[in-house]
């Protein structure tokens, strides 16, 4: 797992799916970023009496029921989307890298009492406790990426656990521990690096699970709160207008779908090359 | 084996206990009293309503005595009284897990039929037109958000089409349909939320079940059973699927948090009042009794779900049934 050397880079290239997912999520990357320059609208400019026009040259995805630009609030959605997407991953990495590690490291009654957290934390059905917990502290973005990330470690934390387990026993290890490296070390420098492969692929397909998850708490309105727009909070206004507004149902909906389907492919890809290609 | 069992059943005992202190604890450690509801509706509140109000609920107590007597009460399914109407939140819970409880065992079998012979199938072609298309379908289902697929059939089925009805579980007129139409009534409305329910979990078990079966086609009883001139069919439907299943048993008792998750999304769109609606509604106006309840009734749902995926595994295995040789 040394960096990416060139003939990694090429195994990558000639891989369908992680090349195919990779395009989508760069193509939405790139829609996210430069949301401000290519949106014809401010996301929350309210032209009065041009409610719910059909996509035409000057609304290209339509109007919303306020008489928002559609497109506009799509792209300036893109952003809340992918950032909400990525910093809850992280969160959930850093805290599943941490348990795990600790866990899979010290073993014993460490490890009992972490891994039964992590049974405990799996019962509850995901949403339930991130409903409760967004609801309960108010939703706004800082809390829905905290909130998806603390309740979605576990999984990461188990890889981890299972690769240290078998990482410890191993030469290099003991070697490390005989020149008297201390605890800390051996788990930063030797063994989480060794244990990242798993952990990216369930990071990437983490991405696509937060994705959704968020999109689903801000269409039940208890995620991102308007003005601010998300893809979610859009389809929960097109709620209002299923049957005569086709383009509020379509547009943030396909969005979601796609994005979400580039994270699942660039996943599956990494799975492909770096835990069962070995 | 029944060592093993027993020592399954002892371990939900730290779990349980966790998992009502995390109910417990995520509802405590949130700003704002519970009170505040009743109280924020009237600014005339005086301090000494106030404080008896908030010892009707025992909520001058330290966190630990509230905590004990909220489980001493919670052993007797006594969850309290609902902050917004009053009545015990165990009633309201039976009225509505029924409902909740039928959708989803109608999607698992649903999940069931359509899975496994998707997954055989794909296994026993592999790389051929149907894999491929059934590989493109997971992809399709593990992206698809459900509540925009809910939309999307919504309007397909009940505004285009007018052929289902858009919300709720029975037609104004439930009362006087005959036996027959009754049960045409609530098939028509639990239609769309059962389909949407199962979306998801079709795609994965679909998988799961293929590579499981990809895997036992490779062991050398199944090359020995088609040397012996079984039929292709007793091979891969009896003696593989036998197989096959069983790391399946373990998928479906994991599916069980992710159903029930997936009532809250389609029960609040089809306005269902089910358990799922029951939480929305309750997370909405901060009607801590009930989201109590639920949390702990959910998790223990999934708890109970995993011990009988274990029970049912311990029985369809005979290498964990009848134990090692001695």
């Amino acid at each position: 797992m040394k960096g990416l050397h060139l003939c990694n880079m090429k195994k990558f290239l000639n891989h369908r799916l992680a090349v195919s997912g990779a395009i989508i999520i760069l193509v939405i990357s790139v829609f996210a970023i430069s949301a401000p320059l290519i949106s014809p609208y401010q996301p929350d400019d309210i032209a009065i009496g041009q409610y719910l026009l059909a996509p035409s040259a000057k609304h290209w995805m339509g109007t919303d029921i306020l008489g928002r630009d559609l497109f506009s609030r799509m792209a300036y959605g893109a952003r809340i989307s992918l950032i909400v997407g990525l910093v809850s991953v992280c969160i959930a990495v850093i805290q599943g890298v941490f348990f795990g590690a600790i866990a899979g490291y010290y073993g014993k009654s460490v490890d009992n009492i972490i891994m039964r957290f992590v049974d405990i934390m799996l019962c509850f059905p995901n949403i339930f406790l991130i409903l409760a917990l967004v609801a309960l502290l108010e939703p706004n973005i800082i809390i829905i990426m905290v909130v998806i990330g603390a309740t979605s470690w576990m999984g990461i934390a188990r890889l981890v656990r299972a690769e240290i387990l078998s990482l410890k026993e191993r030469d290099f290890v003991k070697a490390a521990r005989a020149c008297g490296v201390s605890d800390f070390k051996i788990i930063i420098r030797h063994l989480v690096p060794n244990a990242m492969a798993p952990v990216i692929v369930s990071a990437t397909l983490g991405v696509a699970g937060a994705i959704l998850l968020e999109s689903s708490l801000s269409f039940l309105g208890i995620g991102v709160q308007p003005p601010t727009p998300s893809w979610g909070n859009i389809l929960m206004d097109a709620k209002l207008s299923l049957g005569i507004a086709w383009w509020m149902t379509l547009f943030p909906g396909a969005a979601i779908f796609i994005t979400v389907l580039g994270y699942n492919l660039l996943g599956e890809g990494l799975r492909d090359l770096l835990l069962l290609r070995k | 084996m029944l060592t093993l069992f027993l020592r399954r059943l002892f371990m939900l005992i730290p779990l349980l206990i966790g998992i009502s202190l995390i109910s417990f604890l995520v509802i405590h450690c949130a700003p704002g009293k519970p009170t505040d509801m009743q109280l924020q509706l009237n600014q005339k509140v005086s301090l000494q309503v106030r404080e008896r109000l908030e010892k009707l609920y025992g909520l001058d107590k330290p966190l630990m005595t509230q905590y004990v007597m909220w489980v001493k009460r919670l052993i007797r399914l006594d969850f309290g009284n609902s902050f917004i109407d009053n009545r015990p939140v165990i009633d309201k819970i039976k009225e509505r897990i029924p409902i909740t409880l039928t959708i989803n065992i109608l999607s698992l079998m649903l999940i069931l039929i359509i899975a496994v012979p998707i997954g055989v199938l794909s296994a026993v072609y592999q790389e051929s037109l149907f894999d491929r298309a059934m590989t493109v379908f997971v992809f399709i289902g593990f992206a698809m958000p459900t509540f925009w697929l809910a939309l999307l059939l919504m309007k397909f089925f009940s505004v285009t089409l007018q052929l289902l009805p858009v919300s709720g579980i029975t037609s104004i007129d439930f009362e006087n349909y005959s036996f027959m139409g009754k049960v045409i009534d609530y098939s028509r409305h639990l239609f769309l939320p059962i389909i949407i329910s199962a979306f998801t979990g079709l795609a994965g078990l679909s998988r799961y079940m293929r590579t499981s079966m990809i895997h036992v086609l490779q062991q050398d009883y199944i090359r020995t059973a088609k040397a012996k001139g079984l039929t292709m069919a007793k091979v891969y439907f009896y003696h593989a699927l036998k197989n096959a299943l069983l790391p399946v048993i373990t998928i479906l008792g994991m599916s069980i948090p992710g159903l029930i998750a997936g009532s809250v999304i389609a029960e609040s769109i089809f306005a269902i009042p089910g358990m799922g609606k029951l939480y929305y509604d309750a997370v909405m106006s901060r009607d801590y009794a009930v989201i109590m309840a639920i949390l702990v009734i959910g998790a223990f749902l999934t708890l109970m779900g995993n011990l009988l995926a274990d029970l049912a595994y311990f029985i369809a295995d005979p290498r964990i049934r009848v134990g090692p040789c001695e």
